[in-house]
């Protein structure tokens, strides 16, 4: 057994505390290769990572950098640093330990590179803004270990895949690199481990004790939710009434505007006044710190937050989560249940709020899978080739290289394994000559090679790489400020919200209601507008789509004979869709025609998820419209599409041809805006443009042109071109999700029934009432834009 | 013939839904804007290296239009290369595809701020041309009546039911035409900029390319915008 340092376990003795046995395995373990450590929330894992590294560097005597922290969140990273300085200075340890984000001065982070701490946190975009210096090599020399916190959450995005490359690259430059990662309760550790290790070396796996289960329940109301639309606004008595019985309550929402409604609802009903903050990404820094510092001190009872508050530190003493809106993904709910109640082996509370009647089943469908520790996870596939380019420039901005070595050690990340030697030379190709098929130019080189090695033509080019590091592509936003000189800033909002707005119309903005008063430079201005009713916000809320998972349980609950378990007022409407029509079968697809309203209407029972069932909605109207069936607009939803046209649709023959549909992707949904922001991602990632900085927007209006023109252009003249194809791939998961749709074509196979009714059914009618009804491309936008021009002359006085 | 028919100065034009402006009376297309070799001009630089496509589909396009009308004059309002070099370093094929337009017509290269200079290809070079009671060159001057020009790539956002369209677009006043930028690698500038809503009339219409023609009032917008 490795034992701490005694000047360390003398402080920890001092506070009467005794090390988990995880931490104390992750000692034992310290010389292991590669290390993930499994832990739920709260269980001490942050510090069980560092306690190697504090053992190897009481001694004194190592010269340089040691470890390397990473965390996916910068917040987290001053946290930590506080939390382990605390002990370190208070033992008399001889270790420097600082962080590096963004947000660190220009002086602090020269002198990081010229004079590295022992212990560095930072996050992955700082990595490889690191790595992407000449002088790399100097500063990593001497690395011991690199731990990777929330390596979970890492996993499923790019900036994985990116940092698992810087991983590979600092191995080379530290061959003797330990390599550790920190996990919550994953379905597949094996699969996070294999992304950790440097490939195809084994990686030790340590699971903590995940302490008992939670205490989980669907949340008692008075009034039954509503049959359709997100909020939960119906239950706010009872969830004030939560508030009221506990210490510290979060309230999770899935959108940051349903957060704000929610809110803004809360506080008029507030009648005992409790303290209730919000949180979430939208809002200005400074309203978020206030807020984090009040619930530290325990002043808050409340927080409405979002995913922002998924990961991190510990904020105060919170006592109960209550998740408002479908959960979406098991994996998720855990975690965030694991918020509440941080004595490790006391089970974490938690209450689910349904925001509609669908909603109870999946509400209910989440917590029979948390109970049977039943956690989804949706495999990533290999790692994409947008963030290998960037890699390769990363690399070349740090010097020449060689491409054999290069691709040697881009294929011991995990992810990139199976990269073949060909799919690595297209990139290298396009990073070096923009790959195009006409070769005409000898102009179109950004590298080239000289002796054998690749290197920038211009070394002036590495710093417009490093403005361009990074695989978060965020939405266009704009600044709110209240108007006036030096007026408070309050947050952000999309752009294309803002572009909607009339001055006097009124939105919701951390809570309270402003007024728009007009655009000045790249700053929405606006005052406070009591009382008035708000015209709602739209934030770039992420909308995540129900995972596979969730979707199989609520088929199955379906298939039950009765509900006995569902509230009365959900067990009594499936009971009358049985009867009326049927439930749909997890391995069949139920198709329900029927006219409402004037219109005829086919509801597609997918369950696919919010965007494949869009994708789905797509491609359907539009092989509709081709058969002269005269689709008008449809509705997607994360179990259904909805479809209104002109006229009956009662044969469904080849409707859901594999072929057709694929061949749908190809060739029409290639021109939609889906697939062009789906384009745009990538080709920002791979280097082709660069991202928009806000100064840039303000001085190059005119001469910046759209991602889309460059999308239509390869399209029309290069369709093989690389960045197409990963435009392709990326369509299979994400805004598209077309793997989704042939997940559910597998699991139908040819068993489609379609039902024939004279009217709206039970499970359908919620549909009628959704938001985000998309009109069909075609004759219906022309028909739009007469109808809007005709209302602007009429306006104008000349109609 | 598809787009939108007005009159300026007693002339009476049509604004195609390509983005070029049509005089069938004089058998005169004008365009704007070109920015032919821009990824070119990109790529010299340093910059980011776009599909070299754009200087064969921006004359496709134009090859279309010319077609289509029959054209007999070609007037090209300035920034028809992105730079002068950009125009030394056309494509042997695009050169080809050039000449063969200006084959049997008349063509003016009016000069931008982009290629402020004589270039190596036949036509006329000029400042400013006059046809008629209409005067054609790359920037609009405040005072001019029967202008046609460029340079300042409008584009017009029109919201319907929480749809939104943006496209380039004509600006038509008593006095002046402003054209869309023709060039396939050209953004736009908003038609309630600043810049834009100080040269042009109140009375300004804004006619969105692509199909249907739609044209739309300003002022609506300038109400909003004016506060």
């Amino acid at each position: 057994m490795t034992a701490l340092p005694p000047a360390l376990a003398h402080w920890f003795a001092a506070r009467g505390w005794g090390l988990h046995p995880h931490q104390q395995q992750m000692l034992d373990q310290a010389a292991a290769p590669a290390l993930l450590l499994i832990a739920p929330t709260g269980g001490g894992k942050t510090l069980a990572g560092f306690l190697p590294s504090l053992a190897e560097l009481a001694e004194g005597g190592h010269r340089g950098l040691h470890t390397l922290y990473i965390s996916p969140l910068k917040a987290l990273t001053a946290d930590i640093r506080r939390n382990l300085t605390r002990p370190v200075e208070e033992a008399g340890l001889p270790i420097r330990i600082e962080d590096r984000t963004g947000d660190t001065g220009a002086t602090q982070r020269r002198r990081q590179r010229a004079d590295p701490p022992h212990i560095l946190l930072t996050t992955p975009e700082s990595l490889a803004l690191l790595l992407s210096y000449p002088d790399a090599p100097r500063i990593f020399a001497g690395l011991a270990r690199v731990i990777v916190d929330e390596i979970h959450a890492l996993a499923e995005s790019k900036r994985g895949d990116q940092l698992m490359l810087c991983l590979a690259r600092l191995q080379r430059l530290a061959p003797g690199l330990r390599r550790v990662g920190l996990s919550a309760t994953v379905d597949d550790p094996a699969a996070i481990a294999g992304l950790l290790a440097p490939h195809p070396a084994p990686c030790t796996i340590l699971t903590a004790d995940p302490g008992p289960d939670p205490d989980i329940a669907m949340l008692d109301t008075a009034a039954a939710p509503p049959w359709a639309g997100g909020g939960g606004r119906y239950a706010i008595p009872e969830v004030l009434e939560q508030v009221a019985r506990h210490r510290t309550t979060l309230i999770f929402h899935n959108t940051r505007a349903q957060a704000e409604i929610f809110f803004h609802e809360l506080w008029l009903q507030n009648e005992a006044a409790l303290p209730i903050g919000i949180h979430h990404g939208s809002l200005s820094r400074e309203q978020r710190v206030r807020v984090e510092a009040a619930m530290a001190t325990g002043q808050l009872r409340g927080v409405v937050c979002t995913g922002s508050l998924d990961l991190g530190i510990d904020w105060g003493d919170v006592d109960l989560v209550i998740q408002v809106g479908a959960p979406k993904n098991v994996k998720r709910l855990v975690q965030r249940i694991g918020r509440a109640n941080h004595r490790y082996n006391a089970p974490s509370k938690a209450l689910l709020v349904p925001a509609n009647r669908f909603e109870v089943v999946e509400c209910r469908a989440a917590l029979e899978a948390v109970t049977a520790h039943d956690l989804d996870g949706e495999p990533r596939g290999p790692g994409p080739r947008d963030v290998l380019c960037q890699h390769i420039l990363m690399t070349a901005a740090a010097g020449p290289f060689s491409a054999d070595a290069l691709f040697a050690e881009v294929t011991h990340a995990g992810a990139y394994a199976g990269l073949t030697r060909a799919a690595f030379d297209a990139c290298l190709d396009f990073v070096a000559t923009g790959g195009y098929a006409l070769r005409a130019y000898d102009r179109w080189q950004r590298l080239m090679q000289r002796d054998g090695l690749w290197q920038l033509r211009d070394p002036r080019a590495g710093a417009q790489i490093r403005m361009n590091l990074g695989t978060i592509i965020d939405t266009e936003t704009l600044a709110v400020r209240l108007k006036g000189r030096m007026g408070q800033p309050l947050g952000e909002i999309e752009e294309a919200f803002a572009s909607t707005l009339t001055p006097g119309d009124t939105f919701l903005i951390g809570g309270e209601v402003v007024r728009y008063e007009g655009l000045r430079e790249l700053t929405v201005e606006v005052s406070r507008s009591p009382g008035r009713a708000p015209k709602v916000a739209v934030f770039n809320g992420t909308k995540f789509a129900t995972s596979t998972l969730l979707t199989q349980r609520i088929l199955d609950i379906f298939q039950q004979s009765g509900w006995p378990e569902l509230p009365a007022h959900t067990a009594g409407w499936l009971a009358r869709q049985r009867e009326v029509s049927r439930l749909p079968d997890p391995t069949r697809l139920l198709l329900e025609s029927f006219p409402h309203d004037g219109r005829e209407h086919l509801c597609i029972y997918g369950f696919a998820g919010r965007n494949a069932q869009q994708t789905l909605g797509l491609l359907l109207t539009k092989r509709l419209e081709d058969q002269g069936r005269h689709p008008l607009g449809f509705v997607a939803t994360d179990y259904a599409t909805l479809i209104w046209g002109l006229d009956p649709v009662t044969d469904a023959t080849g409707l859901f041809d594999r072929a057709a549909l694929r061949q749908g992707l190809e060739t029409w949904l290639a021109g939609n805006a889906v697939m062009k922001r789906t384009f745009r991602a990538s080709a920002i990632i791979a280097g082709l443009i660069d991202r928009n900085t806000p100064g840039r927007r303000k001085s190059g209006r005119q001469a910046t042109f759209s991602s889309d023109i460059l999308y239509d252009t390869l399209r029309r003249y290069d369709p093989g071109h690389l960045l197409l194809q990963i435009t392709h791939e990326e369509a299979l998961r994400g805004l598209v999700d077309f793997g989704r749709i042939e997940e559910m074509l597998d699991r139908i196979g040819p068993r489609i029934d379609l039902v024939r009714l004279d009217r709206v059914t039970p499970l359908a009618a919620p549909l009628m009432l959704e938001p985000g009804r998309i009109p069909v491309d075609g004759a219906g936008r022309s028909r739009l834009m007469a109808e809007a021009a005709g209302r602007l002359l009429a306006a104008a006085g000349l109609g | 013939m598809n787009g939108h028919s007005f009159t300026l100065q007693g002339a009476a034009l049509v604004a195609l839904p390509s983005g070029a402006l049509w005089w069938p009376s004089e058998a005169a297309l004008a365009v704007s804007d070109l920015h032919l070799g821009r990824s070119e001009r990109y790529a010299r630089r340093g910059g980011a290296l776009l599909p070299p496509y754009e200087t064969q589909d921006t004359l496709h396009r134009l090859d279309a239009d010319i077609q289509a009308t029959g054209a007999r004059t070609v007037l090209c309002l300035g920034d028809s290369f992105d730079d002068l070099a950009a125009a030394d370093a056309l494509q042997e094929t695009a050169r080809l595809c050039l000449t063969r337009l200006m084959a049997g017509r008349r063509w003016l290269w009016v000069e931008g701020n982009h290629d402020p200079g004589p270039i190596d290809l036949p036509g006329s070079h000029l400042a400013v041309a006059r046809l008629g009671p209409l005067t054609f060159r790359h920037m609009s001057e405040p005072d001019e009546r029967g202008e046609i020009s460029g340079h300042y790539h409008p584009k017009f956002t029109l919201s319907a039911r929480g749809y939104r369209v943006t496209r380039p677009c004509f600006l038509i006043d008593r006095a002046r035409v402003i054209l869309p930028a023709y060039g396939t690698y050209t953004g736009g500038l908003s038609s309630a900029d600043p810049a834009l809503l100080s040269l042009i009339g109140r009375d300004a219409i804004a006619v969105l390319t692509g199909t249907p023609s739609v044209a739309v009032p300003l002022s609506p917008q300038r109400a909003t915008t004016a506060s």
